[in-house]
């Protein structure tokens, strides 16, 4: 089956189960609005899809391959962009994206993906001096080196001024066109739910709500 | 992308890093000019100084090698670029070849820079060819940053990390301190009984062993367990 499935996905981390019961689907062209309070196991779970870590419990395919057990080849088919932003900041923008193209086999002009992020006037620059908007939009260029087949968003529009949500938005439904599946989770929901058809809330590690994006709950939990 | 290239990626990458930063390996030199300097302050008495020049470059180097490891590791973990590379995927027998090659460089860099000093603060005869030094150094090096990236990449994302890492680290390297440095003060005072060669002989079964071993588990240093 083409599209993510996640089926009864739990992790936990000593006593504590961070993702208990977890399943859904994201289809083909599908895209998931993750949705929670702090602390409820998103960015957890955006990690075990990301395959940053182990689930004890579960299991998750892409296109009907098991994710972990298959991570070796299906790592360059997902891209996260998330809390951390993997760059070295004694290195300039143009050398953090210049080393990361290499190391991910990318050959191609590093100018304009500099430029596509708004940074074509500061390549030359460390990242060190870089403001944390800034770096964010790096690390958007970064991850944008992988062509995807599963996009994971993880707070995608923290620390980034108007212009810079309108960027994150438009690289969304970029990666969309692409064919990939995408999951964003924020806690702006009426922003997150222009890009997702779908909707799933968290709560203490477990599926609260589920249903249509627009629909998505706002405020408290109903 | 071969293995070898990944590695060299890798490598260049670190070899950048401090190239950017170059206060830091310039700190690194001092660092052990300051352990050779305190080292000849403590020994008043000429002629046991110049028996000791070998094994007090070595104790510069090794002490360097400490905090040249430790930094190497935290540059990776400020913001999650070591996790960024293994999801890239680079494989982590690449980044263990790259790193441990960058760090091996920087300390040749480190040891080329203190043996004149070596000479010119220790006084000791420098009866072998140069060539000779330059192997060994090489091969003492090499020795160093093989086991010091595999301790360092297992201690990096503990607590207290800058003192798990000296506390396996040192003991783990005793062998290549001890060959070299014998090797070394054999090469300052010349060896009409061959010495020397055994001595580079261990330091070259140390690399086999510790090369490949790093390459082997690597991968269960940096990647998520299962």
């Amino acid at each position: 089956m083409r599209g993510l499935v996640v089926e009864e996905l739990a992790v936990r981390f000593g006593p504590r189960w961070a993702l208990a019961h977890v399943s859904f689907e994201v289809p083909e062209g599908g895209s998931l609005l993750l949705l929670g309070h702090n602390g409820s196991g998103k960015t957890t779970l955006l990690r075990c899809l990301s395959t940053a870590i182990p689930y004890d419990h579960g299991s998750v395919r892409l296109d009907g391959r098991p994710l972990w057990q298959d991570r070796a080849t299906l790592r360059p088919q997902v891209a996260m962009f998330g809390h951390a932003t993997r760059l070295w900041d004694d290195l300039s923008a143009r050398d953090n994206l210049a080393t990361w193209a290499g190391l991910v086999g990318v050959a191609d002009d590093l100018d304009a993906r500099l430029a596509r992020v708004g940074l074509a006037d500061t390549g030359d620059r460390p990242a060190r001096a870089f403001s944390a908007g800034m770096k964010r939009r790096l690390a958007l260029a970064v991850m944008l080196l992988k062509r995807p087949r599963l996009a994971l968003f993880d707070e995608p529009f923290t620390n980034l001024d108007a212009e810079g949500r309108a960027l994150v938005s438009d690289v969304i439904d970029e990666v969309r066109a692409q064919g990939a599946l995408t999951i964003v989770c924020t806690h702006l929901p009426d922003l997150g739910a222009r890009h997702c058809d779908t909707a799933l809330v968290l709560d203490d590690g477990q599926v609260a709500w589920r249903g249509a994006a627009a629909d998505a709950p706002r405020g408290a939990l109903p | 992308m071969t293995l070898l290239l990944e590695a060299a990626r890798v490598a260049r990458k670190e070899l950048l890093i401090e190239w950017r930063h170059r206060a830091r390996l310039v700190g690194l030199f001092f660092f052990a000019l300051a352990i050779l300097l305190l080292f000849a302050f403590s020994v008043p008495e000429t002629p046991l100084l110049r028996q000791l020049a070998g094994g007090s470059l070595w104790l510069g180097i090794l002490l360097a090698s400490a905090r040249s490891l430790d930094q190497s590791f935290h540059v990776e973990l400020e913001h999650g670029a070591l996790e960024g590379m293994v999801l890239a995927p680079v494989r982590p027998a690449a980044i263990f070849l790259g790193k441990a090659t960058a760090n091996a460089i920087l300390l040749v860099s480190v040891g080329a820079c203190l043996a004149p000093l070596v000479i010119a603060l220790y006084d000791p005869p420098t009866r072998g060819a140069p060539w000779v030094l330059a192997a060994l150094l090489t091969l003492g090096c090499t020795g160093l940053a093989a086991p010091g990236t595999i301790v360092a990449g297992i201690t990096a994302q503990a607590r207290g990390a800058s003192h798990l890492l000296p506390m396996l680290y040192l003991p783990t390297v005793v062998p290549v301190l001890l060959a070299a440095g014998r090797a070394t003060a054999v090469w300052f005072e010349g060896d009409p009984m061959d010495q020397a060669d055994d001595w580079m002989l261990l330091l070259l079964a140390f690399n086999a062993i510790f090369w490949p071993l790093g390459a082997i588990l690597f991968a269960r240093v940096v990647e998520p367990r299962g």
